[in-house]
């Protein structure tokens, strides 16, 4: 029944190609910048927080059209790593995957943020009576116990990515099998004269791969969670 | 042997601790609130002096003058605390290996099964602490401190959280630990019959000064004064 176009299953593949990378690669960084927010104490942390959580508030078309002058190929930025590293953004899906990224970036780091500062801090205490330096008491006290938090924001921030539209447009534009994913996809379809079935397909299949994904998550999270309590 | 003579202040109250420790179960005695805590907070590293030294078998721990501060993970000082801080999502076992693995130090099954008897902590391995009793949440977290192996064994007030039978279940394992073990102890308790039975020499604390020093002669003085 789901006879999806090669075009389609391109644009879902694409979509999750670029929601899982976007995602991944967004963590390290999440997880430092929530490490910040939670534990630092800095001149300019209301700054971070506040630029940190701006593409959550911005239009996202805002957010494209400041990722296009600023990694674009004629931007400084986008020139000095396009000639020096061959990385290029614009109009490809490498930039989709950094659209996605920065703008799942302040739900990643929320989640991540909260658990961190509902650890119990006298825990790493006890790490470090017990020998653990810095590094090791993250490693194998903050970090775990961070766990069902670092699970909900990745969700949160894959989802997100799933459904980003108006900065990835922006950024990257909308080209079949390079930049155009499920919602480009959906957006293009409902512009064509009796294209509704084939989007409605590509609707059904992001419910699909939404609702997998939350299941996916909640279990996940439930697990963690029940390791921590003494399962 | 432990050489303490530390100030500190907190907000109004003035934290002034000057005793030696020559080894054995030293007690710091003294009512909830007379700045035991801070002064075990001090020698395990994770409160600093405002001026002082701290030095443990000549090894200089704190020197405010020297500008000498050894990180809590250098002190190689066991801490018991009040209410065990076990690590929640690891198995018993991973908890007592902790200290090892963060000390770097090869796997010594012997010193484990030791420690493991003597607390009598063996059935508990495979669980979580979640799933422990009080009084077996604090002999595994004594198990853990001496696993690491320890110049000294700070134990602040470890019975507190515990009701009269558990208490009594632990007291004998302590004592065991005074004699068996052969770790320096420091002994937080505001409990005198407690500390009659672990205590070798005890240190008075009140509103944060010490006011005496001796033999456990002194917690019978204290006792007869709350009587009184």
């Amino acid at each position: 029944m789901l006879d999806l176009s090669p075009q389609d299953w391109t644009a879902v593949a694409l979509s999750l190609r670029v929601a899982a990378i976007s995602t991944v690669v967004a963590l390290p960084f999440g997880i430092a910048v929530a490490m910040l927010l939670a534990r630092g104490s800095f001149w300019g942390k209301s700054v971070l927080d506040a630029v940190v959580h701006l593409p959550l508030v911005l239009p996202p078309v805002v957010t494209g059209y400041l990722l296009l002058i600023s990694l674009g190929r004629r931007a400084p930025l986008g020139a000095f790593l396009a000639d020096h590293f061959g990385i290029v953004f614009s109009f490809r899906w490498t930039g989709a995957a950094v659209a996605c990224g920065v703008m799942a970036f302040p739900l990643l780091v929320r989640a991540i943020r909260l658990s961190i500062e509902a650890i119990d801090r006298r825990l790493e205490d006890a790490a470090a009576t017990l020998a653990a330096s810095r590094f090791w008491i993250f490693a194998t006290v903050t970090l775990p116990l961070a766990l069902p938090g670092i699970i909900a924001g990745m969700m949160l921030a894959f989802a997100r990515a799933l459904g980003e539209f108006g900065a990835t447009i922006t950024f990257v534009s909308n080209i079949p099998g390079e930049t155009q994913t499920i919602s480009a996809a959906i957006y293009t379809l409902i512009q064509v004269p009796g294209g509704d079935a084939d989007a409605l397909k590509l609707v059904f299949v992001s419910i699909v791969i939404c609702f997998a994904a939350l299941l996916a998550s909640e279990w996940l999270a439930r697990r963690a969670t029940a390791r921590l309590h003494g399962a | 042997m432990l050489v303490v003579k530390a100030k500190k202040q907190l907000g109004d109250f003035t934290l002034s601790g000057s005793f030696t420790s020559e080894g054995g179960a030293t007690a710091l005695f003294g009512p909830s609130g007379a700045g035991k805590t801070s002064i075990i907070n001090m020698i395990a590293g994770l409160l600093r002096p405002d001026s002082g030294r701290i030095l443990l078998d000549d090894d200089v721990l704190f020197d405010h003058a020297a500008h000498i501060d050894v990180p809590v993970s250098r002190r190689r000082i066991g801490y018991v605390f009040q209410e065990g801080r076990l690590f929640p999502h690891l198995s018993v076992r991973h908890n007592l290996d902790y200290g090892r693995w963060m000390g770097g130090y090869p796997s010594d099954p012997d010193a484990f099964d030791h420690v493991v008897e003597l607390l009598d902590i063996g059935h508990l391995l495979g669980r979580r602490p979640g799933k422990l009793s009080g009084g077996e949440r604090q002999r595994v977290a004594v198990g853990r401190a001496l696993l690491m192996r320890p110049r000294l064994l700070l134990l602040d007030e470890p019975l507190a959280s515990l009701d009269a039978a558990r208490k009594r279940e632990i007291l004998p394992y302590l004592e065991r630990l005074r004699d068996e073990a052969r770790v320096p102890l420091i002994y937080v308790s505001h409990n005198a019959a407690e500390l009659r039975r672990i205590a070798t020499s005890v240190v008075q604390l009140e509103a944060g000064t010490v006011i005496a020093r001796g033999g456990i002669e002194l917690l019978d003085a204290a006792q007869a004064d709350m009587l009184a």
